[in-house]
């Protein structure tokens, strides 16, 4: 698609008519056409997706949600929702001919519970004001991505996302309670329960990582936890990343779940340190960030024995954060990793592959050797404790060619974490980006069967169209395009 | 480690792969709409309404299948027993977090996951549904599918693995399934107080806000009950804390509760499970309380009629079962909306389009 050729293009009779009505249903200014105010919504974070929607809305009730609901069903519009567009697989890229359902302003913190050890908020909370609120209480949220001042609760619902204290405390799935949904037929349904289970099917999974295809989140009830006595981080530097991952199942092995237990590798070191000065060995080949929560003695008892086995599976040097005000820079320094590399290259392009552990060396291994081919460096942030791997891959897409050798690199990798008996996302989602490499994971029963859930909910195809599971056709497609590959995909979507 | 383990178990050996015959006996039931009663070893046949149709049995279809301690994964067939997987998790001093109850010898992996039971950890470590990575099914179409999988964190497709937990078998066959395990702690120690009900549920309820290794709290009979658990130090500094005389049998204590083999259970009164949230003052319906899951899961013997149990159950938000009522009863988990029901039939239309697996087992009409 040429650049301009949105704004140019006339709206539809229907589409003007649509617009009328969404604007009968809503305050002046919870209606925006104007391109200019369009711009902001048209990509996430995954930014060489973008496009302008036919509108957006910005409701702020319920019933303002199941009015705008009820009317694209009855005109068979498609509906994309967004939370605050953190999202880095395109879940919440536009459609042009469709609505753009920002629930930004859903803000509210309904109800802090420290009793019943619950929350209840609006979809458009931020992740970190739930811990904020809960604070008072000794309390927090415990799933915490490294987007969390800015993405919003019903975008990690939607996402299922993790974060660096999944490995104890898990993903959003295994935090989230109770949601209130709108379905695309303007249906109110409460799924799950202020309770820790409900009657039925468990629904609350199914919604959990559904990339806005199943339903309109518009309330969450999450667990709250009680903060830890006391939580110490240990810093291990190697030098090599290999004996670096040996270590975290070592770890493991002797019985210990660390709060966190995160990797990087020497550029990814080296651009977070530069950018956050958090006392990072620079010229390691690899460091581990290793934190231990709990009461004071079982921190004290479990830093030793951490401390210990780093150094036989030969760190270079370990050491504990200080005071606190060191453990936050600590780990300032990682969840700062994205960013910081963005300083250190014109653009880059964050993978998402789980594997199991003991495929790391290989998968590593792989990698650098197609680094190498491709002449395209990659910075490594890992969730070692759990597997998820985020390979950063250093591009400019203002060279000719640069984004599309870039994809092809970021394709091989997802399917080579597929073959090492893992998967194409950790915590990000599909999207738009990963929808060909659905095709690799999946079978076509299987997709038929994602398929069939999907008209169970939404049987007309409306809610986030095109996004999350392929069709079979789109596989059988991407079967012949692989066999000449270099093409770009999606050519339909404007390319920065 | 793979296949052939030194288990503790006499069954050592017997891994099977029956897929194939399983796959064949369900493309035969499409065939002639012949419903399907899917089973392991029949010990929880008790639970949710009565089952019908011609017995598919997955009781030989077993093994461990993979497991290494260093992954926190472990993967085995449904048909294998639960004592089997959890005495090999033992030689690796690991564990199912969510300390499933077994109700019976034979309890199977298939039947733990597909009733979707977990034992007192549940609060503080996660239910059944929560230690699930990934599942291998046969659906209603008789095609076999694979979802999720062997890794921690996996969003690709929706997460059908965990929707199967709890689903009786109305979806589909359970033909592997992929289980998050957890070190055991290294110490653990139960304490006990004598307090009445409602101070134990404020208690109970209060330890969710403070930084206490508690892994499982209950009241019985006068007595609040809590169970902390971790390092040496840990337990040792927790016990200060919480004060209350050391239970010397606690192993026994919380097997027996688990197992429904407490006194309590033994009462000819029908049995509830009364689901609420936590802090939930206790309820005044006539019958014997017992408290577990720190009191969000409260089990109640009691004459009183269901209507009025269930009314008053979810006056308060929560829900109940009939666990056992000397003959299985019409209405055994508590109704569905009519919306709700609405999206469990098209739900289960979607996965067997057919109705051949365990029919109305959980809902009549689902
Ligand atoms: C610097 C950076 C670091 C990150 N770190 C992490 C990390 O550590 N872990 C991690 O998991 N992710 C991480 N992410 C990804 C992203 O922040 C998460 O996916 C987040 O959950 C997205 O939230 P959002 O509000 O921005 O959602 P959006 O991007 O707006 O939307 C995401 C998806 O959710 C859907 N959606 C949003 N709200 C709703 C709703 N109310 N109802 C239904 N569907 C809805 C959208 O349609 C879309 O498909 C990171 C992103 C960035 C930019």
């Amino acid at each position: 698609m040429h650049p301009s050729t949105r704004e140019i293009t006339q709206r539809t009779p229907a589409q003007e008519s649509l617009i009328k009505e969404l604007r009968a249903l809503l305050p002046v200014t919870a209606v925006l056409t104007d391109p200019e105010d369009l711009r902001p919504f048209e990509c996430d974070g995954l930014s060489v997706y973008r496009r302008l929607p036919l509108v957006v809305v910005l409701p702020d009730t319920i019933e303002q949600v199941q009015a705008i609901m009820q009317l694209c069903h009855k005109l068979n519009i498609a509906v994309v929702a967004r939370g605050t567009g953190t999202g880095l697989s395109g879940g919440a890229l536009p459609l042009g001919d469709g609505v753009l359902l920002s629930l930004a302003r859903f803000k509210r913190i309904l109800n802090i519970d420290p009793l019943n050890a619950m929350a209840t908020v609006q979809p458009g909370v931020r992740n970190l004001a739930i811990s904020e609120a809960a604070a008072a209480h000794g309390m927090y949220y415990a799933p915490d991505p490294s987007s969390q001042i800015a993405c919003t609760i019903g975008g990690n619902v939607a996402e299922n996302s993790g974060g660096v204290h999944c490995l104890k405390y898990g993903l959003t799935v295994h935090n989230v309670l109770m949601l209130k949904i709108i379905t695309i037929e303007g249906e109110f349904l409460t799924i799950g329960a202020e309770t820790l289970d409900a009657p039925g099917y468990d629904v609350l999974a199914l919604m959990s990582g559904s990339e806005g295809m199943l339903g309109i989140i518009v309330e969450v009830t999450v667990k709250l936890l009680a903060r830890p006595e006391r939580a110490q981080v240990v810093l291990a530097a190697f030098d090599d990343v290999v004996k670096a991952g040996e270590a975290v199942g070592s770890i493991i092995a002797a019985g210990i779940i660390p709060a966190g237990l995160e990797m990087m590798d020497r550029l990814a070191i080296q651009a977070a340190e530069d950018f956050a000065h958090a006392g990072y060995p620079r010229h390691a080949e690899a460091i581990l960030l290793c934190e231990l929560d709990g009461s004071n003695a079982e921190v004290s008892e479990h830093i030793m024995t951490a401390c210990k086995l780093l150094t036989e599976c030969g760190a270079t040097e370990v050491r504990t954060a200080t005071d606190e005000a060191e453990r936050q820079l600590l780990w300032k320094g990682r969840k700062s990793a994205f960013p910081a590399v963005g300083r250190i290259s014109p653009d880059y392009y964050c993978m998402d592959g789980t594997i199991p552990r003991r495929q790391l060396p290989h998968v590593l291994k792989q990698m650098s050797q197609w680094s190498a081919e491709y002449g395209l460096p990659v910075a490594n942030v890992f969730h070692a404790g759990d597997g998820n791997l985020h390979p950063l891959i250093l591009f400019d897409a203002n060279k000719p060619g640069e984004l599309a050798r870039t994809e092809e690199f970021g394709r091989r990798i997802l399917k080579l974490c597929v073959e090492a008996g893992g998967t194409i996302t950790g915590e990000h989602g599909v999207g738009m980006e990963k929808i060909d490499q659905m095709c690799i994971q999946f079978q076509s029963a299987e997709l038929s069967q994602f398929h069939a859930v999907k008209a169970a909910f939404d049987p007309l195809g409306l809610l986030n169209p095109g996004k999350a599971v392929p069709t079979l056709h789109r596989c059988a497609e991407f079967g012949a395009m692989h066999v000449h590959h270099g093409e770009l995909r999606h050519p339909e979507l404007e390319r920065f | 480690m793979t296949e052939s383990h030194d288990s503790l178990t006499p069954h050592n050996n017997v891994a099977k792969d029956n897929r194939a015959a399983l796959q064949q006996q369900v493309m035969d039931a499409i065939d002639t709409r012949t419903p399907l009663n899917i089973c392991g070893n029949n010990t929880k046949s008790f639970l949710g309404r009565a089952s019908q149709g011609e017995t598919l049995s997955l009781a030989e279809h077993r093994g461990i299948i993979e497991y290494d301690p260093r992954e926190l994964v472990l993967t085995a067939r449904t048909g294998t027993p639960l004592t089997e997987i959890e005495a090999t998790l033992a030689e690796a001093a690991q564990m199912l977090a969510f300390e499933p109850p077994h109700f019976g010898d034979g309890a199977t992996l298939g039947g733990t996951i597909a009733c979707g039971l977990s034992g007192p950890r549940r609060p503080y470590a996660g239910a059944a549904r929560d230690a699930v990575l990934g599942c291998q099914i046969i659906n209603g179409r008789g095609e076999h599918l694979r979802f999720g999988g062997q890794v921690m964190k996996n969003v690709a497709g929706y997460d059908v693995s965990r929707l199967m937990v709890g689903a009786f078998g109305t979806l589909g066959v359970l033909l592997e399934v992929s289980l998050k395990v957890l070190p055991r702690p290294a110490a653990s120690l139960t304490l006990i107080q004598e307090c009445p009900q409602n101070e134990a549920i404020q208690r109970m309820s209060h330890l969710l806000s403070q930084p206490v290794p508690v892994d499982a709290a209950c009241y019985h009979a006068g007595h609040c009950y809590l169970r902390i658990a971790g390092s040496e130090q840990a337990v040792r500094h927790a016990q200060k804390q919480l004060g209350g005389e050391p239970l010397k049998d606690s192993i026994s204590f919380w097997h027996s509760l688990r197992e429904h083999q407490l006194h309590f259970f033994l009462s000819d009164k029908p049995l509830y499970r009364v689901v609420v949230k936590p802090a939930t003052p206790a309820l005044n319906i006539a019958g014997e309380w017992l408290l577990d899951w720190g009191g969000a899961q409260r089990w109640l013997a009691s004459d009183e009629p269901q209507a009025l149990i269930r009314e008053q159950v979810s006056a308060t938000g929560g829900h109940v079962t009939l666990l056992r009522a000397g003959a299985q009863a019409d209405v055994v988990f508590t109704p569905l909306s009519p919306a709700m029901l609405h999206l469990h039939q098209r739900l289960k239309n979607s996965f067997d389009p057919h109705r051949i697996f365990n029919p109305d087992r959980m809902y009549a009409g689902l």
